[in-house]
């Protein structure tokens, strides 16, 4: 089976292997894949077959070496120590598993890389897919857009046709219309004038019936003749008179007309005349300031010339023109000359006015801009300055350290540390002064601290055995004479009997004589015979108690004394007392404690 | 005010009411003819007093002076009869028949020697000589709203005359009724014509169907044609300044358009805007104040003088711009629209021209021909009824058929009351050719005023 198997996979690879070979620079990597991929597959299909047994040694061995020839390790040949035999030569064995291992980790490098290239692909691909996707919907929605457009510009193109078609059938009718109503017009009228006709001969009838009637109503009854308005006698209708009429009515119209004229004759002087002020007006104006624009520019000044000589010629003209008709012409011409230079002249004086006024505009800005020069100029002279100092400053220091070589320049400079040594001196002195009265303050410290410490002590002692003492008493019931000072004793004092306290409290107040203003209220509490309540407040302890006794911020007597003593110790060593009550406080703290 | 100081005479008498028709009154320079029914009064004009009575054949439904003031014509248009009364020879009288061919209308010729009769149906027009007993025909006379117009100097007369669907002009010689000059015109329906104050154009204008003026000379040459515009009812009214040198054209699109009188172009056009906002033009609006009346006065004092319950105060006030005037929509449905320019009036000095806009019956505008600009707009409480420019003054009397007469003058415009007693309501009035009196003329009264000419001198 082994045999089998080894020949079908020899097969297979060289099979493989010739195809890398072929391939192999192209694709190396697909190739070394499927290489490995291959005894992978092997060692999972059987284990039972191992590739290399005992028996099979050189085969594998030529296997491997042609193997590794394959992959281009022709150098390292793997070759047995002994021919038949089972070892192996180690160097290029190991040689060859090194390559091996390097190719393999190269390989899985390459292999990551390509993994992570193909996670970038395909997270890119991702997203090349949504934004396709996107794109797509954006498509699919635009689509529809373009076709609800389409369908809107359908229907107002439908629109249109249906009002263009409206539009002309109202014209249609419109032109109907028109032409009903020329027809109408024109029947009307047609009808009118016949109607006319029809009156006119009925009108033609009835005159001429009521003057065939030879109506006798028809008269005037005059009672005399009236005399004309004017006093004349009636003219005879002949020729003449008519003639005469035609004369009248013509020389009407002749003196009508001639009154026009001379109306407009008279309008034409007065314009005349309006024309000729204003002429000698223009000249007026324009004479004086000749010399003006003439200093202002050279061809200005040349066309003033030009225009003064035109001028004189005007002025000739002028006479003429007041008794020639004829040049009316002329005249217009002339006017229409002046003016044209009056204008012109106009135009030059806006521009001027302009240019000075754009002038004094600029003189506005150039103080403006002198100032800033100046400023400028003024902040480089300060620059200019500040180099210059800085410059010397430099120059100095350079000369100060050149010159500290120098031995005047020591000398110079032992001067200066002379002085500061002086000075120095005096200090170390007052520092030194400092020094000593801290130490002496320190040393009363200690001693205060070693005083405190012994009467400490002393205390304890005291206390010590005045504790005894009162253990000592405490063992045989009902003794007046001693009570506890700390509270776990008094806790334990309570609970064996609470008439103690009560009792204790009172012998207490017996003995303390410093607290003898406490006294009042405490018999008045202690008076009546103790109760369960009693009992049991007691029980509650301390808080209680404490709050039993007001004034004293609920400080046991043995509090107090030890703030007695307190009292006491600081008159003894009242060199400061400030710090005095600190240091006692602190150690007054940790006695506490 | 100029106007405050004005001292009102008024005179006023009451005429006898009568079923049919108004009393009628006329003035001439000296005399005032007034006649109820059949009997013709003349009076004295300073002093009202009577100085001659006639007594006519019937009802006189026209009367009208002779240019010298000399005759009266009274015509009873029912009985086709004409009789013309003498001031001067009160036993002189003449009385023309114009028998049973109907008399519409009469009117004295210019040298106030012939009476020009239009006979029913507009057959002719008969012309009656009281020098000769002459009579003269003049046939196919238009009817029309304005078919005879005689030139200010009384020498001419032109006629309108329709023959064969045709419009002419004669113009005829006063002083022998020789026929000058016959033309046709280019009109599709000739509304009136008019000659210039100088009596050498002749301005013919076409019915309303048609916006078309046309300007003829004294010998018919077609001197101009003008037209505003087409299709839409054209020209209202038309008037000449005293000048002649403009002709103002009112029409149907409210609007006045003056005419130069040397090219007869369209120098200006003058527009009657209902709001009036950024104009120079001072605008008086009548201010109409009930007067306070206590519960006590009411009693005895409002009995005794019972006519100024009635008679309601009025003053004018300068209205802040912008203005808007009321104004009536025409009904599209019926003939004759109440739109457009109906009158149009120049002063004497041809400075002024007062127009009123029909669609805006309470307003009379004044516009200043010299600046050709709107000068004043008087806004009446209600529709103005009639106005006339003072014959020698630039100075405006307006009624507008209450008891009240409103004058306006460039210094200002005030309102004046009437003291008539009962509801006296000025229907028309009419300056004196002194142009010192007014007449107003009520249904049943008549009211001279008189201003006080010395006090405006000063």
């Amino acid at each position: 089976m082994g045999e089998w198997w080894t020949t079908e996979t020899s097969m297979e690879n060289y099979e493989i292997s010739s195809i890398s070979h072929v391939t192999m620079s192209p694709s190396r990597r697909n190739n070394l894949v499927s290489m490995y991929s291959f005894p992978f597959s092997k060692s999972s299909y059987s284990e039972l077959s191992a590739f290399c047994i005992e028996d099979n040694i050189p085969q594998c061995i030529s296997y491997i070496n042609q193997e590794l020839a394959s992959l281009g390790l022709s150098s390292t040949c793997i070759e047995a120590i002994s021919p038949g035999g089972t070892g192996l030569s180690t160097v290029p064995a190991l040689n060859a598993m090194y390559e091996l291992l390097q190719i393999h980790r190269r390989n899985m490098c390459n292999l990551e890389e390509l993994e992570r290239e193909h996670l970038r692909k395909s997270s890119t691909l991702e997203h090349v897919q949504m934004s396709n996707t996107r794109l797509k919907d954006q498509l699919e929605l635009s689509i529809r857009e373009k076709s609800g457009l389409h369908e809107t510009e359908r229907q107002l193109q439908l629109k249109i046709k249906t009002l263009q078609s409206c539009l002309k059938t109202e014209k249609d009718e419109v032109q109907k219309l028109q032409s009903v109503i020329a027809s109408r017009a024109s029947q009307y009228s047609h009808d009118a004038k016949r109607k006319e006709r029809e009156a006119v001969k009925l009108k033609e009838r009835l005159s001429q019936l009521l003057v065939d009637r030879k109506d006798k109503k028809l008269a005037i009854d005059v009672l005399n003749c009236l005399g004309r308005a004017d006093g004349k006698r009636r003219h005879w209708k002949t020729t003449k008179a008519t003639s005469s009429h035609e004369n009248e009515m013509y020389k009407s119209l002749l003196s009508d007309y001639e009154a026009s004229q001379r109306s407009l004759m008279l309008e034409n002087a007065e314009l005349k005349k309006v024309l000729q002020q204003m002429k000698k007006e223009m000249m007026h104006i324009l004479s004086p300031r000749q010399p003006s624009i003439r200093g202002a520019t050279a061809d200005e000044s040349q066309e003033q010339a030009d225009l003064d000589g035109e001028k004189g010629g005007d002025t000739s003209r002028e006479s003429l023109d007041q008794y020639c008709e004829h040049a009316r012409e002329q005249l217009t011409n002339s006017i229409r000359q002046q003016w044209r230079k009056l204008r012109n002249h106009v135009e030059r004086l806006d521009s001027q006015a302009s240019q000075a006024q754009n002038q004094l505009e600029s003189k506005e800005v150039i103080p403006r801009e002198t100032h800033e020069d100046e400023m400028e100029r003024m902040r480089c002279e300060v620059q200019q300055c500040k180099e210059f100092i800085h410059a010397q400053q430099q120059l100095l220091q350079q000369q100060l350290n050149t010159s500290f070589d120098d031995e005047t320049a020591a000398l110079l400079n032992d001067c200066y540390t002379l002085e500061e040594k002086e000075r120095l001196k005096e200090e170390w002195k007052l520092f030194e002064e400092q020094k000593r009265n801290f130490e002496r303050e320190r040393k009363n410290f200690t001693e205060a601290a070693i005083r405190l410490g012994r009467e400490k002590k002393a205390f304890e002692e005291d206390r010590a055995s005045w504790l005894k003492n009162q253990f000592l008493n405490m063992t045989p019931f009902r003794h007046r004479r001693r009570c506890s000072s700390s509270d776990g004793q008094s806790a334990l004092s309570i609970r064996s009997e609470p008439e103690i306290r009560m009792s204790s409290v009172n012998g207490q107040l017996a003995k303390s004589s410093t607290y003898t203003t406490f006294s009042t209220p405490r018999p008045s509490r202690s008076a009546p015979v103790p109760s369960t309540t009693e009992l049991y407040r007691t029980l509650r302890l301390i808080p209680d108690s404490s709050s039993s006794r007001h004034s004293n911020r609920g400080r046991w007597p043995e509090c107090s004394n030890i703030e007695d003593g307190e009292t006491r110790v600081r008159p003894t060593n009242g060199l400061r007392p400030g710090d005095m009550s600190i240091f006692s406080l602190g150690e007054d703290e940790n006695s506490l404690t | 005010m100029l106007w405050l100081s004005y001292i009102m005479q008024q005179k006023y008498y009451s005429v006898p009411k009568d079923e049919n028709e108004g009393g009628l009154v006329l003035f001439c320079c000296s005399h005032q003819a007034t006649c109820v029914q059949y009997r013709l009064v003349v009076r004295d004009v300073s002093t009202l007093q009577i100085l001659q009575l006639y007594t006519c054949l019937d009802q006189v439904s026209h009367m009208e002076w002779s240019s010298d003031s000399l005759f009266i014509l009274c015509a009873m248009y029912n009985r086709g009869l004409v009789q013309v009364w003498s001031l001067e020879q009160p036993d002189w009288h003449c009385k023309i028949d114009e028998g049973s061919i109907g008399l519409v209308s009469s009117r004295w010729s210019p040298d106030g020697r012939h009476i020009l009769n239009t006979t029913e149906f507009h057959l002719r027009v008969t012309v009656w000589s009281l020098c000769t007993k002459a009579v003269s025909y003049i046939k196919h006379p238009k009817a029309c709203q304005k078919a005879v117009d005689f030139s200010r100097d009384g020498r001419y007369l032109a006629l309108a005359e329709r023959r064969d669907c045709k419009d002419y002009v004669c113009v005829f010689v006063c002083d022998d009724w020789h026929l000058l000059r016959h033309f046709e015109t280019e009109t599709q329906d000739l509304a009136g014509l008019e000659w210039s104050p100088n009596g050498c154009v002749l301005a013919v204008w076409d019915s309303c169907l048609e916006y078309k003026v046309l300007l003829y000379s004294l010998d018919g040459r077609l001197l101009s044609t003008y037209s505003a515009y087409e299709w839409s009812l054209g020209v209202k009214s038309v008037s000449w300044s005293p000048s002649s040198q403009f002709l103002a054209i009112g029409s149907y699109d409210e609007k006045v358009r003056i005419l130069n009188h040397i090219t007869w172009k369209k120098i200006a056009q003058f527009e009657h805007p209902a709001i009036l906002d950024s104009t120079k033009a001072t605008v008086y609006k009548e201010v109409e104040k009930r007067p306070a009346v206590g519960s006590d006065e009411m009693s005895l004092h409002s009995i005794t003088i019972g006519t100024t319950l009635f008679n309601t105060q009025s003053k004018y006030e300068i209205s802040p711009l912008p203005v808007q005037i009321p104004v009536v929509k025409p009904d599209p449905d019926r003939a004759n629209p109440k739109i457009g320019i109906s009158a149009l009036a120049f002063s004497s000095d041809s400075r002024y021209l007062a127009t009123k806009n029909d669609n805006m019956a309470t307003a009379v505008w004044v516009w200043d021909m010299q600046k050709m600009s709107l000068q004043a707009v008087l806004e009446q409480t209600s529709a103005v009824r009639c106005f006339q420019w003072d014959p020698l003054r630039p100075r405006l009397a307006l009624c507008t058929g209450n008891a009240k007469l409103y004058l306006w003058s460039p210094g200002g415009c005030v309102s004046v009351q009437v003291p008539a007693e009962g509801g006296f309501q000025v229907q028309s009035l009419n300056w004196h050719c002194s142009g010192d009196s007014v007449i107003l003329l009520g249904k049943e009264q008549l009211c001279l005023c008189y201003m006080d000419t010395d006090q405006e001198d000063k």
